[in-house]
């Protein structure tokens, strides 16, 4: 194609992906460089149905003047990336200078919310995303091996998990899981232990979510590989099959490499997804056990008070986190590329 | 769901406007749009209010737990997105600091000047919101279950601990006791009420620095857990839905909930007649021997923005006063705490007007205690789940309180 035809081609979804994607990251790295302007306080007496009390307020008009000097607020540079919500360098170099002992330098570390939030965010992805790819390809050849008739049905019971919105699919099953729900209830005789909680042990709500990703996420990768399926030449199988590969030989040899690719494209999509792990901690309720970087962007920007500086610097961590994370998987599929062209 | 309601008021609105109501508001043309929470007394409110809708004047109401996380940006926009927010003491102090809100005092001066002062939410001098409600969180009591082990309701959670303790003892129930525990905002709020019960300050005379990490502090976090020895393992996913949903199905015998669900639990739905004739509605206890209840009272209130025209706010003004006049009250009489005339305080009542009348604190009004309340709510959790000491969350919640309010220009 010329180089002329293809930017005209091209241009519209560039138009809009720097519209809608590169400039809101510009504005969110521009914001996370600044903080609020100090606020002028003042004490004044507030009155209402349960008396009177003096109480502070922020002086509006004071505080009006300095946003018009400085509608951005004030520049605090990286500021607000190391401080304790964030990088907490100053923490970190504390707690190893004071404690004694590996495990208790973990413990300290493990007390800051972003890295509480960073360790499950990444368990979550790497154990999550294999988990994925391997049952997904299981179910594929599973239903590909089923007579004709009954794979419609079967494909759309498999799919399900994915249709069903992440969460409404989370409230479902954290209703299940309750102590007097059907799978709460029923694990509690099973163990014979009337205190067995999932939402209440960190681990065992870390476990119930992950099986809860695994469970939304696998017909996705399901979907990808019954297509894929699809396409393994029917004469290399065969030529296999006369040479006496058993059928997991067959699997092993034939189709998984032929898979290859697609297993590439579906790591890198389940990696992005999974780094993002949001709706499954808000539908479970687990953020006493288990917060994701998504979701302290989220608790920093509900309630009362918004802090946006805060919010746009975990989310500008988040995206260089997701660059980390599929930075090889980019490298292999340019060098695949170039090997191809070359 | 707020969009079905927006629509559904709307043509609530048309119908009506069609008929007399015009008459009763008085209300020659405006915008009335309303964002609010969302919960039965403020359905109420807005039905009333948008009985004023006429071919001039139109009445929409946006009602919706999120309201918190809307209001400043909708109120910015000029004109505003919505010409009233209705607020709480806390949800009031951004509008506030952003000075989105309008004085009232002409307003009041001209269509409603009997309005008591207590309803009249003064701050320097000018009146920005008229209260309507009150609200509190106080104790929930079984009548039955105190009597078959033989004592009396509690007044002090010292007593409360020596309740669950026998109910646990007689094998009534595991887990008797619930609060309002979930991470988060909620969990916040418990340490909120149960400190100032211990007479704690949140913060540094006449400053926004911390002051948290000290021996009531301390006492507070070692109460809390004590209480949540007796509630079900799964007490830190607790809101508000769930702990009336374990009170009504008769799972409890003490709980420390929220008034303004004491009408949805003493009615006769998803209940049975043994647990809502026998349960009692009782003014918060005190702790550590203080004379202050622990917990906080709370007012609900109506604003009026200040980016809209003066016609615009005049209309909202009348609306909501209409929403609000004696006979709406009269018909809605159990779902709230009223503070507005024809309110006959009932049995779902009790708790909060004994909470309110043994001097219980206000929820305080600071610009920076949301921050406070943010970092409460997410860094005790692994105190309650044995994971790290008391005095380790306390300096927890105040590391991540600084860091917040030095961001947000609070301190420096």
């Amino acid at each position: 194609m010329p180089h002329r035809t293809f930017i005209w081609f091209i241009l519209p979804s560039l138009a809009a992906m720097i519209l809608f994607i590169a400039l809101p990251i510009v504005s969110v790295v521009v914001q996370s460089l600044y903080v609020e302007h100090e606020q002028v306080l003042v004490t004044v007496e507030n009155c209402g149905p349960f008396g009177c009390t003096e109480e502070t307020r922020v002086d509006r008009d004071a505080t009006a003047e300095l946003r018009e000097a400085q509608p951005l607020g004030r520049f605090n540079g990286l500021g607000t990336y190391f401080n304790r919500a964030h990088l907490a360098t100053a923490e970190i170099a504390e707690a190893w200078a004071t404690s004694d002992s590996l495990g208790a330098f973990w413990d300290r570390v493990m007390n800051l919310p972003f890295y509480r939030a960073l360790v499950f965010t990444l368990a979550y992805t790497f154990i999550v995303t294999p988990l994925v790819v391997i049952l997904g390809l299981a179910i594929a050849l599973g239903v590909n091996a089923l007579p004709r008739i009954f794979r419609g049905v079967t494909i759309f019971f498999s799919l399900l998990p994915m249709i069903v919105t992440p969460l409404i699919g989370s409230l479902v099953l954290f209703w299940m899981i309750d102590a007097e729900g059907v799978i709460g209830a029923t694990l509690q005789i099973l163990f014979d232990d009337p205190d067995l909680s999932l939402k209440a042990s960190p681990a065992l709500t870390w476990i119930t979510l992950f099986i809860y990703g695994v469970w939304s996420s696998a017909p996705f990768a399901f979907i990808v590989y019954y297509a894929g399926l699809q396409t393994v030449p029917e004469e290399t199988l065969e030529a296999a099959m006369i040479d006496g590969a058993s059928r997991w030989e067959r699997i092993r040899y034939v189709v998984i490499p032929h898979l290859a690719p697609l297993t590439v494209f579906i790591m890198l999509i389940q990696f992005m997804d999974n780094f993002r792990v949001f709706e499954p901690i808000v539908g479970f309720q687990a953020q006493a056990s288990a917060t994701s970087l998504s979701y302290i962007i989220y608790s920093d920007l509900r309630g009362d008070v918004q802090q946006f500086g805060s919010a746009a610097a975990t989310s500008v961590l988040t995206i260089i986190g997701v660059a980390i994370l599929l930075t090889p998987v980019l490298i292999r599929t340019w060098r695949d590329f170039n090997r191809k062209r070359a | 769901m707020s969009f079905t309601r927006t629509t559904t008021l709307t043509a609530v609105a048309t119908i009506l406007g069609a008929g007399t109501a015009m008459a009763d508001c008085g209300i020659e043309s405006g915008r009335v749009a309303i964002l609010s929470n969302d919960f039965p007394a403020l359905h109420a409110m807005a039905e009333g209010a948008a009985e004023c809708a006429s071919d001039s004047v139109t009445v929409t109401a946006n009602q919706t737990t999120e309201h918190r996380d809307i209001q400043v940006a909708a109120l910015t926009a000029n004109p505003a997105e919505y010409t009233s927010a209705v607020v709480a003491n806390s949800s009031i102090v951004p509008l506030l600091n952003e000075g989105l809100i309008r004085p009232l005092d002409d307003l009041i001066a001209q269509y409603a000047p009997d309005l008591p002062m207590t309803n009249r939410i003064t701050i320097d001098g000018q009146v920005m919101a008229v209260a309507f409600m009150a609200n509190a969180q106080h104790l929930f009591v079984r009548d039955d279950v105190l009597a078959q082990v033989g004592m009396e309701r509690p007044t002090t959670y010292e007593e409360v601990l020596e309740v669950l303790a026998a109910v646990r003892e007689a094998g009534i129930m595991e887990h008797p006791f619930a609060m309002n525990t979930a991470s988060g905002w909620n969990l916040g709020e418990e340490f909120v009420n149960m400190y100032l019960g211990h007479g704690g300050q949140l913060f540094e005379a006449g400053s926004a620095a911390p002051a948290i990490n000290n021996e009531a502090g301390i006492a507070t976090l070692e109460m809390l857990a004590a209480l949540n020895e007796y509630a079900n393992p799964d007490f830190l996913t607790f809101d508000s839905n769930a702990t009336q949903a374990l009170w009504e199905s008769g799972e409890l015998a003490v709980a420390y909930m929220w008034g303004s669900r004491g009408g949805g639990i003493l009615d006769d739905e998803n209940s049975t007649p043994e647990v809502t004739g026998n349960t009692a509605l009782i003014g918060a206890p005190t702790v550590a021997g203080g004379d202050t209840p622990a917990s906080t009272l709370w007012w609900d209130g109506f604003t009026i923005a200040a980016n809209i025209s003066d016609e615009d706010a005049a209309a909202t003004f009348r609306a909501l006063m209409h929403g609000l006049r004696p006979e709406v009250i009269e018909a809605n009489n159990d779902a709230a705490v009223w503070l507005m005339p024809g309110f006959t305080p009932g049995a779902p009542a009790e708790g909060v007007v004994a909470t309110a009348t043994s001097g219980t604190r206000p929820y305080p009004m600071v610009p920076y205690v949301g921050l406070m309340h943010t970092a409460l709510g997410n860094e005790l959790a692994q105190f309650l789940q044995g994971e790290e000491s008391a005095e380790q969350a306390l300096a927890d919640v105040e590391a991540a309180y600084i860091a917040a309010a030095t961001e947000q220009g609070f301190l420096q």
